[in-house]
């Protein structure tokens, strides 16, 4: 099994049995998330979003074994993150002039907001390849249809069909609640 | 499920966007680099000259002790070490 078919639960069970790869897997999860968290939903400046980045994976690591259950991990890595950068912002503003207390409720707002993202890529990657690459590219690493197909080798024009191709079948696989078998038609 | 529109998709994508690829590697690197801290460590409680290596030239410690670490890996281990330094002295 691929480690992209694989449950939160599943992964977490190989990382805690030691399996070699099991841990970059697990990063590679949920980097999106965390940062996600820590630069929209707290909006924390590069340099601290970093740390509290690095700090989230470090403590996951350490206290995986105590998860009560390996299906609430990103639950539990998102009250983690939320922790971390609510720690941050205040130490922030104990040494600013115009200290104000974090906005813990605007924060929330964005975090509900990151779920229903989750769920989206969640289905994206159920998905596989080729939507998976192609709206990732579009969407979330911002590239143009030309860059595209450049790297696809497609012509721009056939880069606009297919994503909307794609994001009809991710649409139909979230209202299925399928997703996975979804594959893009050559 | 909700019943999302593509644009609705579109802009739920848009809000995952991939970490800095460095930071991706060094949250990987960590049971190496934490591996690599214990051995530090271990070594630096036993042998007197070596602490004062590791205090003197983390990275050169680091690199004799077979560890490669990324860049961001070797600046926590810095920041650790700062900290580590501070409650001592406070």
């Amino acid at each position: 099994m691929e480690t992209a078919e694989q449950s939160d639960a599943q992964l977490v069970a190989r990382c805690r049995a030691g399996e070699p790869d099991a841990w970059n897997a697990f990063v590679e999860r949920f980097s999106r998330y965390v940062y996600a968290i820590c630069s929209r939903g707290f909006r924390l400046g590069r340099e601290d979003a970093e740390d509290v980045f690095q700090e989230v994976f470090a403590r996951a690591y350490e206290k995986l074994a105590e998860l009560r259950s390996d299906d609430a991990v990103l639950p539990w890595l998102a009250q983690l993150t939320r922790r971390l950068c609510i720690d941050r912002l205040r130490m922030l503003t104990r040494h600013a002039s115009d200290a104000t207390e974090p906005d813990e409720h605007a924060a929330d707002e964005e975090l509900r907001s990151l779920d229903d993202a989750i769920a989206v890529r969640a289905a994206l990657d159920a998905m596989g390849d080729p939507c998976r690459d192609l709206l990732d590219r579009f969407f979330c690493r911002d590239e143009s249809y030309r860059t595209i197909g450049e790297a696809l080798n497609l012509p721009a024009g056939t880069i606009a069909s297919r994503i909307s191709r794609c994001l009809a079948k991710i649409r139909a696989d979230l209202m299925e609640g399928a997703g996975g078998s979804a594959r893009l038609e050559e | 499920m909700k019943d999302y529109d593509s644009e609705q998709i579109g802009r739920l994508l848009r809000l995952l966007p991939p970490a800095p690829q460095a930071w991706v590697q060094a949250a990987q690197e960590l049971p190496a680099a934490r591996a690599a801290l214990d051995e530090l460590v271990a070594r630096a409680e036993r042998d007197a000259a070596f602490r004062q290596e590791l205090e003197a030239d983390l990275e050169r410690a680091l690199a004799d002790a077979g560890y490669q670490g990324s860049p961001s890996v070797v600046s926590r281990l810095h920041r650790l070490q700062e900290s580590v330094e501070e409650a001592e002295l406070g």
